[in-house]
């Protein structure tokens, strides 16, 4: 039960740390610093993959010329590119900023403790992501060239070298994603161990911030549904490199096995993005709307259940791919039913609104534009939830253009909202607001005149992973190549508007206002430690709980806030 | 050794830190294997011929190696009721009885392996066989590692130091234990 | 919605479409009215001076009726919607139709699409079948069954113009049909990534009233470029 917190407050401090760089900056063990390594090295690749994208785009917009900074283009490089593109964002800028950098800074400080429960296991952690990206990037070096499969990687096409052409680079991205997966794995024991056990005195369950809560049901997503395509990747490492044939058809194997052990976790896997998310989400909006949460238990009750659900729809990636067409309906259905806890959640948090007293700072525009576009991304996910319109959706960029628009407010908007509502904590200086809200409307703006025009090249039967359309007829017309030049040049826009951030973010560092503990006026703990936090978070004495998180404009208080460590 | 956060101390949800980590890893574990023997039952269960390449499995072999396994366990759980008595030298005497165990299991599936690929029956021979290596490898891997993790909290049991991981490590091996008692009917006993 | 962007050249194209465009009315609905009211409680409940928010917790059965009440509107929506998702989807996937006699073979590889069709006789897999490769002749307003395959990795047959798609996975023979009724020569492209090769293997459907199909048959089983097996 709880404890006493004044008997607590030396624990931390018993020794003295001799602090080198090495041991401050690069072998830490402190949340703090981890949760920076994850979020610049998440960042790092996150540039990476905006290259990709931004070769790729130029080659569609004109095919056959050469990509400044880049060369020619061809066939191979560029399945290179949008398979790596795809796989860098999902699992090494996605993952690694929402769960693991959020996730990390964030849980013992909204939690009331000095750190993580295993300090050493969470740089452990980081040690292995950071090595998974450094094979996926050798991995584009190799002899024969970066593996060009698709971030889905479907075998035979996977399985062998004798179809990819990379018989080396196959390997290298199969053992890149299989290390990110342990990464995660064993950064999971901190998120659900630190929360379960370590609150501070007084925190219920339902006092714990919503963000918390999302991150943790995300890492137990994680860990359910990954487990399976662990054991596909070992098998298919294994007719890779061994020659069995588990997904060859030719000798017994199945490649649809592949499929569906890929997708279940495939989808459980959006979720495990979205969910943190959206936790971001509704603590930003929280503050800036100066509201309660709507309706707490039943955003944690549908986050739940969305997750429970998630292990039942995977197969709506697979319609059309030679399963029993009977799988259809149950899948449709399960899918389409998916849709109401999230309808749900997008109507509670536009419910938090009602009332409120909203200023529009940049990360409450962040936070707000994540609702605004999810609900494209939300909505386009029914025509291929819907089987019968599926078969002419599938593998076009129509599908591609749905999620991005629930992927870019994932894992761009929900990013940045994140980092300009944290930086101050983070870094004890204040952000430029005015440079925010530049790079706030230069990125929301160019991003909807990117993907609006791919739903209208997708509902024209454009299919994706393609690198020159000049050979299809229906499809080298000059209108939709004007589309193509259009997405592209919106593209470059948006690139060119993160300079602004960049900027925003180095100069902060160094002279942006100091920011002292809470200049937002938010309730949860992290604003009752200094900023930044010193290494053990409050070496004064760890904090006690006697509210929820979101107790805003409550009636019985004067002030408009109402932090959770104040006794009164 | 370096300080604890008191992170670590507290136990709000009322069970040990150690102890809930190991669930989660344990937990992470089941689904990988879970993966593995699954996609394996479906491929069994499309594949008659395959009851033709099972017949080739050895089950003396595999009952041995189960009791050995088996047998293991007792010691490990002997080694936890030890140190739930503080009698750390005492616990890693029966923890070294499941390293040699655990050891014994690796040695005699090492002939096993050697005898079945002397007859033509390699990882790559048919699917059955690629199964039944790749499933029985990660799983005597999985004992590896436990037998060397086991020598690490055996050394320090030794000297009466973090007695609470003999309880873990055993956790671990049970499941070690239990993921066998699920491959030997489908490797051996299913023909 | 789609006719505009892509022809629809194939009997149950206009089924698909319009499966789509109820989806489309029914989630624009949805989508506007939620966009409307985000924006308008945007506007309407920014801060102003003096003006405490309200304190609201959304656990009275009062406030939660906000969130009930169109959830459950949406849950009707759906089920409509799966209603005709499933029907499209019967129509196109788990029925051939009684009448089609016209089989022909479609056959995919790394990087090209070869199609096998019957000759003269108008039975497939006869002596005097008539093989192209990348281009594929059909009759309109004739329901034809098509036998999907690959010869090494997983493809896709797709004719947008048809709304036809099926994946193609080597060792197996897939089924489908289809029926044109729109001449005119469409795109095939192939949906699902096979290697470096995956966009240099575009084909085309040629569709053919009945007395250019005849035609062509017989010009094409005059220079014998019949193959009576295939692997």
């Amino acid at each position: 039960m709880a404890q006493t917190v004044p008997s607590e407050a030396h624990g931390h401090d018993a020794h003295h740390h001799v602090e080198t760089f090495w041991s401050k900056y690069v072998f830490s063990t402190d949340h703090k610093m981890i949760a920076k390594q994850y979020m610049f090295t998440g960042l790092a690749m996150g540039a990476i993959g905006a290259f990709f994208a931004y070769v790729f785009r130029m080659q569609l917009a004109f095919p056959g010329m050469s990509v400044p900074g880049y060369g020619m283009v061809g066939p191979n490089e560029y399945n290179m590119l949008v398979t790596n593109h795809g796989t860098i964002m999902i699992f090494w800028v996605a993952m690694p900023v929402l769960i693991a950098a959020f996730g990390n800074f964030l849980i013992p400080l909204m939690l009331g403790c000095d750190d993580m429960v295993f300090p050493r296991i969470n740089r452990l952690s980081y040690q292995i992501f950071l090595l998974s990206a450094i094979v996926l990037i050798c991995g584009f070096f190799v002899e024969g060239g970066g593996f060009g499969g698709a971030w889905t990687s479907y075998p035979p096409l996977s399985a062998n070298a004798k179809y990819n052409l990379t018989p080396l680079g196959q390997s290298f991205w199969l053992v890149a994603v299989a290390l990110e997966f342990v990464a995660f794995l064993l950064g999971g024991i901190n998120f659900i161990t630190t929360t379960m056990n370590s609150r501070a005195p007084g925190m219920k369950m339902t006092d714990i911030p919503m963000v918390i809560w999302m991150i943790v049901i995300a890492s137990i997503l994680f860990m359910v549904s990954v487990g399976p395509l662990i054991a596909g990747a070992v098998m298919l490492f294994m007719d890779q490199q061994v020659g069995t044939h588990f997904y060859d058809p030719t000798t017994g194997g199945d490649p649809i096995l592949w499929q569906h052990l890929f997708w279940f976790f495939g989808h459980p896997e959006v979720y495990v993005v979205l969910l943190p998310a959206m936790g971001i989400t509704a603590d930003v909006m929280a503050t800036f709307a100066r509201k309660k949460l709507f309706a707490y238990r039943t955003v944690l009750y549908t986050a739940i259940g969305t997750g429970v659900l998630s292990f039942t729809v995977w197969a709506h990636h697979q319609f059309i791919a030679g399963i029993d067409p009977r799988m259809a309906h149950v899948f449709t259905i399960t899918t389409l039913l998916i849709s109401i806890p999230i309808a749900e959640m997008c109507f509670v948090y536009i419910a938090t609104l009602w009332g409120g007293s909203i200023t529009l700072t940049t990360p409450m525009l962040w936070a707000l534009a994540f609702v605004a576009e999810f609900l494209i991304g939300g909505v386009t996910g029914i025509f291929l939830g819907a089987s019968g319109a599926d078969i002419y959706f599938h593998d076009t960029y129509f599908v591609l253009a749905h999620f991005h628009y629930t992927f870019f407010p994932i894992a761009i908007i929900g990013t940045y909202a994140g980092i300009t509502y944290w930086f101050p904590k983070m870094f004890g200086r204040m952000m430029n607001d005015t440079l925010g809200k530049i790079h706030f409307w230069g990125t929301i703006i160019p991003f909807n005149l990117i993907f609006i025009p791919l739903f209208i090249l997708g509902a024209a039967g454009q299919h994706r992973r393609i690198y020159d359309y000049s050979l299809f007829p229906e499809l080298a017309t000059p209108e939709l190549q004007a589309v193509r030049v259009f997405a592209t040049v919106s593209l470059l826009v948006m690139l060119a508007f993160q300079a602004v951030f960049i900027f925003n973010f180095v100069t902060s560092l160094r002279r942006g206002k100091k920011a002292g503990e809470n200049p937002w006026k938010a309730n949860t703990l992290e604003w009752s430690a200094a900023s930044p936090p010193p290494h053990g978070n409050w070496p004064e004495g760890l904090p006690s709980v006697y509210r929820g998180p979101y107790e805003y404009a409550h009636p019985d208080r004067e002030e408009d806030y109402w932090p959770q460590h104040l006794p009164n | 050794m370096s300080a604890r956060p008191i992170a670590t101390t507290r136990s709000t949800a009322g069970m040990p830190t150690g102890r809930l980590a190991v669930w989660w890893v344990i937990a992470s574990e089941i689904v990988i294997f879970g993966g593995l023997l699954g996609s394996y039952i479906m491929h069994r269960l499309n594949h008659d011929a395959w009851s033709n390449h099972a017949a080739n499995t050895n089950v003396y072999i595999g009952t041995f190696n189960t009791l050995v396994l088996l047998t293991s366990s007792l010691s490990a759980v002997l080694a936890h009721k030890a140190a739930d008595a503080q009698d750390g030298p005492k616990a890693a005497r029966f923890l070294f009885l499941t390293m040699l165990g655990g050891a014994t299991f690796v040695v005699v599936k090492a002939f096993e392996w050697r005898m079945e690929i002397h007859h033509g029956f390699t990882i790559t021979a048919n699917t059955f066989w690629s199964f039944y290596y790749t499933a029985a490898g990660l799983h005597a891997l999985h004992v590896i590692a436990g037998v060397i993790i086991m020598g690490i909290v055996a050394q320090q049991a030794k000297k009466n130091l973090e007695l609470h991981r003999v309880e873990l490590i055993g956790v671990y091996w049970h499941f070690v234990d239990v993921v066998w008692i699920f491959l030997f009917p489908l490797l051996y006993i299913a023909k | 919605m789609i006719e505009s962007l892509r022809v629809a050249a194939s009997t149950y194209a206009s089924d698909i479409d319009n499966l789509i465009t109820l989806i489309g009315v029914l989630v624009g609905f949805w989508f506007i009215l939620c966009e409307v009211v985000f924006f308008w409680l945007i506007w309407r409940y920014r801060a102003k001076p003096g003006v405490k928010a309200e304190y609201v917790t959304g656990e009275e059965k009062s406030q939660k009726r906000w969130i009930t009440i169109p959830h459950l509107l949406v849950l009707v929506c759906d089920v409509f919607i799966i209603w005709g998702a499933v029907r499209v989807w019967v129509e196109v996937k788990q029925h051939l139709p009684e009448d089609a006699t016209h089989v022909v073979r479609v056959m995919s590889q790394q990087w090209a699409w070869s199609f096998d069709h019957p000759g003269p006789d108008g039975i497939l897999d006869t002596d005097d079948d008539i093989r192209t490769v990348d281009e594929l002749h059909v009759q309109v307003d004739t329901p034809t069954i098509f036998k999907l395959e690959s010869r090494d990795v997983l493809h896709s047959f797709s004719i947008p113009a048809f709304r036809l798609k099926q994946d193609a996975i080597p060792g197996r023979v897939i089924t489908g049909w289809f029926q044109p009724n729109l001449t005119g020569t469409f795109d095939i492209q192939c949906a699902e990534i096979c290697g470096i090769g995956h966009a240099l293997m575009p084909a085309r459907v040629v569709v053919e009233s009945a007395e250019e199909h005849a035609a062509w048959i017989a010009e094409k089983s005059a220079t014998h470029l019949a193959s009576a097996t295939n692997p």
